[in-house]
């Protein structure tokens, strides 16, 4: 058999899961073996970056690269491993979008270090000692990573490949992945085409199986999931409840509407969009019910039932903040007076 | 669109000096776009920061038109319909205010001043409701100064 091609799995701001979801491809795992060799997977076993360092350009075949850009550690192995590796993919939701530490979007490095290294119930830290990048001491110079003040995706610092969306990427989307590099490999098919997402083209809802109100679709008012039992049958927004699935991307096999749990959009937002969450805005505020005394209800009141959407930013943008139009926020730097 | 486009010639007084506020505004085609068109063919004075988009119905703003607005570095937007009732597509301005009242909790939620984001309804006939609105909503994105997206002052 040829030498086997080399593939590297790295974690930026993640949580690990993405790791654990390529062991999770079960008996699929001998075919990676089969065909691969592992360079560097840093929870996986002690590997050096220098090694990598020293590899020529393009020697690895894939990297994995998971997790968010937080600091410029994280920043720094992208850039080596986009150097070293032919094929780059953003695997899971953070690499692709921001995922969950992006929601760190809505503050700032400032007030994270202040939250994390003083605030805290459980923090005694009276000098409020804060991570420096750079510290002398007798033995000599101590460095750290910068921590930066927005969360950034992995296609905002490098050149990606391909994108596997997904909190952590389900079992059959890796396998197509591995299948897809494997044949590329040993028969030498084509790869899909640069910036390919490797999932579905549809939305959720049409790969979700729930009854769905046809014509006339309506919601009298919004229910948090804790507010009511769902009936397992029956559309979940039909419901009233906030299911992100009209404007995420299809592929996970609606896994939570069949756990009758509403979607939260981790595969992010379908092919046509670019805005996550103005999708879903605009497909929710398009299903309130809209009644005959409609052109009496002054503004006020319309705000009122908007408002039923509670923490639209968080519950639209729960995994693409960063990828958003508008990436984080910001500060306005006068108020209006009265 | 030139018949709608302001002829203040700039004289409008500025709260900061160098503050040129850039407004976009998506009139619908059937009521508030004729009423821009009045308010220019009357020739009556509005401060000339705005730009005017016609869209067919003021439903057809998506949010991500407006959140792209922003991105771009807006000072504001205003969306301009049909009155209640008065639709052409019958129910497109009810859409329309439940989408701008949850945008602006959206844009506050994103750091914004929601006041950077207006609804108004204009008719065909309403010109000088027309030229009323740009000064007000201009004084009002005057005070608040450039977008944060801007970079501020
Ligand atoms: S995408 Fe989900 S599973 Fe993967 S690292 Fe991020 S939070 Fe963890
Ligand atoms: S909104 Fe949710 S529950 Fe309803 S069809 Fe779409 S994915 Fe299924
Ligand atoms: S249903 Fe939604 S939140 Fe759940 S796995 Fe699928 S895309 Fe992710």
């Amino acid at each position: 058999m040829a030498d086997k091609i080399k593939i590297a799995q790295y974690w930026g701001a993640g949580c690990g899961g993405c790791d654990v979801a390529l062991l999770d491809i079960d008996a699929k795992i001998l075919d990676v073996h089969a065909i691969a060799e592992v360079v560097f997977w840093p929870i996986g076993f002690d590997g050096k970056l220098s090694e990598i360092e020293a590899m020529p350009d393009k020697s690895i075949t894939v990297s994995f690269y998971n997790g968010a850009i937080r600091n410029s550690e994280n920043e720094h192995v992208a850039k080596v491993l986009r150097e070293k590796s032919a094929v780059m993919i953003a695997f899971g939701s953070c690499a692709c979008f921001g995922g969950t530490p992006g929601l760190a979007n809505v503050t700032n490095k400032k007030e994270v270090f202040q939250t994390v290294y003083k605030d805290t119930a459980s923090t005694d830290n009276p000098d409020f000692v804060t991570p420096q990048t750079q510290l002398k001491v007798p033995e000599g110079e101590l460095d750290l990573p910068e921590f930066y003040d927005s969360v950034k995706t992995l296609d905002e610092v490098v050149d990606v490949d391909y994108f596997m969306p997904g909190c952590p990427p389900t079992v059959n989307l890796i396998a197509l992945a591995v299948d897809a590099v494997a044949k590329h490999v040993t028969e030498g098919a084509d790869l899909p085409p640069k910036g390919a997402v490797i999932a579905s083209d549809k939305t959720l809802c049409d790969e979700c199986d729930r009854e769905r109100v046809e014509t006339g679709r309506r919601i009298e008012k919004i229910y948090q999931s804790y507010e009511i039992k769902a009936d397992p049958k029956k559309c979940l927004l039909d419901q009233g409840i906030i299911c992100i699935g009209p404007a995420t991307r299809a592929g996970c096999g609606s896994m939570c509407p069949k756990a009758n749990m509403p979607c939260r959009g981790c595969m992010g937002p379908t092919k046509a969009v670019m805005d996550h969450g103005g999708s879903m805005l605009s497909a929710l505020s398009s299903l309130l019910n809209i009644t005959d005394s409609e052109s009496k209800l002054s503004e006020e009141q319309i705000m009122e039932l908007m408002m039923q959407v509670k923490d639209p930013l968080g519950t639209f943008y729960a995994f693409t903040l960063p990828k958003s139009l508008l990436k984080r926020t910001v500060t306005e730097k006068r108020k209006r007076k009265g | 669109m030139s018949s709608a486009t302001p002829n203040a010639g700039g004289e409008h007084k500025l709260e900061q000096e160098d503050f040129e506020p850039r407004i976009l505004v998506f009139c619908c085609n059937w009521c508030s776009y004729a009423g821009a068109d009045l308010a220019g063919v009357s020739r009556l004075q509005m401060p000339p920061h705005f730009r005017v988009i016609r869209v067919m119905c003021s439903a057809r703003v998506d949010p991500e038109f407006v959140l792209r607005a922003f991105q771009k570095g807006a000072d504001g937007v205003l969306v301009a319909g049909c009155h209640p009732a008065d639709c052409h597509y019958i129910g497109g301005n009810y859409r329309t205010r439940r989408r701008i009242a949850l945008l602006r909790i959206l844009l506050q939620q994103f750091g914004f001043d929601p006041g950077r984001l207006k609804l108004e309804w204009i008719s065909a006939g309403e010109g000088e409701r027309f030229q009323k609105t740009i000064v007000e909503f201009t004084d009002v994105v005057n005070e608040l100064g450039p977008s944060p997206v801007r970079g501020g002052d």
